[in-house]
């Protein structure tokens, strides 16, 4: 079939979902509105497939799609098509968005059964979509920026979506505005961009780099490139911009898993992928991306450890592990932070989906001290569940393996990287095994603590169907990218997606070649640092739970920070927010109500006084004024001839 | 102006005067008097004023356009009548009388 149909049915399917369903949107019925919800994701997933089979079937080299519609706008020589376009990058993006999506809207049907908004929720999930694949296969900055403010404006919307819960409501806010701060330096990082390059178009920019590093902190390439990672701050939960994700578990857990988890948060990532030979120029972003990656990745997966809401935990994990990307691109290692970007979309959105099914079986209970012992009720999701964890962990060969240990034998081999931020590194991969651990223990092993009130059971077959998909998905996924040095030893199993995504990426500069030795040592490092501390997980939870309870208290200051997310919001609020709020309140007050209302009183009274006098002329008396226009014309005609 | 002697031969200026006393009698009537009907027929009087002051340049000039104009002031003061008596039978259903006071009542 043709390309450009392909491309429209791909981008267009969901649109169409979203119109119909946005038109019914106040039908009560889930099984109707889920199903043409997911049909409409479900075709996508085949155009995409297509595409992606006709992507393959070219050769390596010339690997693009590019599909041109129309003329968006020119502005002298700026011009903007929208035009898309796939490459063997958007390639796995549109494939895992269409794909895991799929799972997760038939997860959905079930899951929002009982709500009385589910054709809007619907409606919006497909929105999201629709928006999501615009970011992706825009061909230009501006064109990605649409569908980035869409998928914000559409995380909004779900995580308000029970807004009469003024709570939910509070953080369908945070995050909007959380994220409008990161976007006004996204399109800081475009002008910069436009300025030196004189096109917005990603294809021409990535031709347009140079080939030298840029040294210098000013240095055009360098500011555009740090502003559009401060824009990735926002959208991908990275420090200083974090803490919007968190509060954006508010939302109905599906949304949490799709966009919370598996697409929206690693736009930034794959923003940063999309655009690699900019960002390979200039090393100071790299530093910067790498730094900020490595704190996130240990700092949210400390917060993590102290969390009870299952949610909580999960979407802490998430900003952890959204920093290990960073952390991998920010070492040069694209390849490897679009590995994890796709390992993670499928682990993390399995265990949101079971914690969805967990949430659903406890009747709304989301705090994991009330769970426990639930393994012997949920069978299917404690098994898949088991499989996200394995994956998460790092156990070999479970799918986050690969693509975490990848990560951080580049944060160490790369010479952008340094042993710090392997340090880093493994220490945040040894929390998310302490923490997934306790994820583990808590809701489904053990002591069951569940109230009397009570009867947990296993979700329905719509809803175990994608945690079954995803927990495969889990397993093999890491399959593609088996790094050389273990491939090898296995017999020359090829590394899949780097061959894939080589034509694509640019080559660290001055890589030296990898001493096997030490690769093989610091993953076993890894490994077992991750192992121990799952030990030590297991045994603080199920063995004896009385145990960490002594060691908080015997660290209680440090526990208490940690648990009150080290009063980050608190901060922020201290020093940002009330202090705006304060001073708008006083120029309000003072400059407002003295100034500016003031004079525009006095003009309006001085135009009702000027109007009274002049009314007193129209008293309503027609012969006056059949007499005036009298006087009138014999003046004027006076003046006419005696000139 | 023509050479003709004013006492015994009809000239323009007969048109003119006659014209003049006929508005100027219209006018006096339209501020004076308080009665809208008669206020009406005054307005006819200023209107035909000028219309005979129109057709009588027209005829001095030999021009026909003042004759044509004089049918446009005709239908306007035709209109002009309907309207106004409308407006005057309304005034009279509602106060019984006639007089131009009541107009006051109009103002906003």
């Amino acid at each position: 079939m043709d390309h450009s149909l392909l491309m429209a049915i791909l981008l267009l399917s969901p649109l169409v979902g979203f119109l119909i369903n946005g038109i019914r949107y106040k039908n009560p019925t889930a099984n109707l509105s889920g199903g043409i919800a997911t049909a409409a994701v479900a075709i996508s997933f085949i155009s995409s497939l297509i595409l992606v089979a006709d992507l393959i079937g070219m050769p390596a080299e010339a690997r693009k799609i590019h599909v041109s519609f129309f003329q968006w706008m020119a502005v002298d020589s700026f011009k903007i098509n929208a035009a898309f376009y796939i490459d063997q990058i958007s390639a796995i993006m549109i494939l895992v968005i269409t794909g895991v999506g799929s799972l997760i809207h038939l997860f959905s049907i079930g899951y929002m059964h009982h709500d009385k908004g589910v054709t809007k929720y619907f409606a919006y999930l497909n929105l999201f979509v629709f928006n999501m694949l615009i970011l992706v296969l825009g061909d230009s900055l501006l064109t990605m920026f649409v569908g980035w403010e869409g998928v914000g404006l559409c995380s909004y919307l779900l995580i308000g979506f029970w807004f009469s819960d003024k709570e939910k409501a509070a953080a369908g806010m945070k995050a909007f505005i959380t994220n409008r701060v990161g976007d006004a330096a996204f399109l800081l990082g475009m002008f910069v961009l436009f300025a030196t390059f004189g096109t917005l178009n990603i294809q021409e920019m990535n031709a347009l780099a140079p080939t030298t590093a840029e040294a210098s902190w000013l240095g055009a390439i360098t500011l555009g490139t740090l502003f559009l990672f401060i824009g990735a701050t926002g959208k991908s939960a990275q420090i200083p911009l974090y803490v919007w994700l968190p509060d954006a578990m508010a939302g109905p857990t599906p949304v949490s898993a799709l966009i919370h988890a598996a697409t929206m948060v690693t736009a930034g990532v794959y923003m940063i992928v999309r655009l690699n030979p900019l960002f390979i120029v200039a090393p100071n972003t790299m530093m910067v991306i790498a730094i900020i990656g490595a704190l996130t990745a240990v700092f949210a997966a400390s917060i993590g450890i102290t969390q009870w809401d299952i949610k909580k935990v999960l979407a802490y994990s998430t900003v952890s592990q959204l920093g290990y990307m960073f952390l991998a691109v920010g070492v040069g290692a694209f390849g490897a932070g679009m590995f994890h970007l796709m390992t993670h979309a499928f682990f993390k959105a399995l265990m949101f989906l079971g914690s969805g099914s967990v949430i659903h079986a406890m009747h709304e209970e989301q705090d994991i001290r009330k769970m426990g012992g639930l393994k012997k009720y949920m069978p299917i999701t404690h098994m898949t569940f088991f499989f996200g964890w394995v994956a998460i962990i790092g156990i070999p060969p479970f799918a986050g393996f690969f693509s975490k240990d990848e990560i951080l034998w580049m944060s160490f081999h790369s010479p952008l990287g340094s042993p710090a931020l392997w340090v880093l590194g493994a220490i945040g991969a040894a929390m998310t095994a302490f923490y997934m651990t306790r994820l583990m223990c808590l809701t489904f092993w053990g002591k069951s603590r569940v109230p009397k009130s009570v009867h947990p059971h296993e979700s329905p077959t719509l809803m175990t169907i994608p945690l079954i998909v995803l927990g495969i998905l889990s397993v093999v996924g890491g399959w593609v990218g088996i790094p050389e040095v273990i491939g090898h030893s296995l017999g020359d199993i090829p590394n899949l997606l780097e061959h894939w995504l080589h034509p694509v990426i640019k080559p660290i500069p001055n890589l030296t070649e990898a001493e096997h030795s030490m690769e093989w040592m610091l993953m076993g490092v890894s490994v077992s640092l991750a192992t121990i501390s799952a030990f030590i997980a297991y045994h603080f939870y199920v063995k004896s739970p009385e145990t960490p309870e002594k060691i908080a208290n015997s660290i209680k200051p440090l526990y208490n920070l940690i648990s009150k997310k080290y009063l980050v919001d608190e901060l922020y609020f201290g020093t940002i927010i009330n202090p705006l709020i304060n001073g708008s309140k006083r120029l309000w007050m003072f400059i407002d109500v003295n100034f500016i209302d003031k004079i525009t009183y006095v003009i309006s009274d001085l135009v009702r006084g000027g109007g009274g006098v002049v009314r007193a002329l129209q008293t309503g008396n027609l012969q006056q004024y059949a007499m005036l226009i009298g006087i009138g014309i014999v003046i004027a005609l006076s003046i006419i001839i005696m000139r | 102006m023509q050479s003709t002697n004013f006492l015994t031969e009809v000239g323009l200026n007969h048109y003119l005067i006659l014209s003049a006393l006929l508005f100027v009698t219209g006018m006096t009537g339209v501020l004076l008097k308080r009665n809208i009907i008669v206020m009406l027929m005054s307005i006819e009087l200023m209107l035909n004023a000028v219309n005979i002051s129109f057709v009588a340049f027209s005829k001095y000039l030999n021009n026909v356009d003042g004759q044509i104009m004089v049918f446009f002031v005709m239908t306007i003061a035709a209109a002009e009548a309907a309207v106004g008596l409308a407006i005057a039978v309304t005034i009279f259903k509602r106060f019984k009388e006639i007089n131009i006071k009541f107009f006051e009542h109009l103002r906003g």
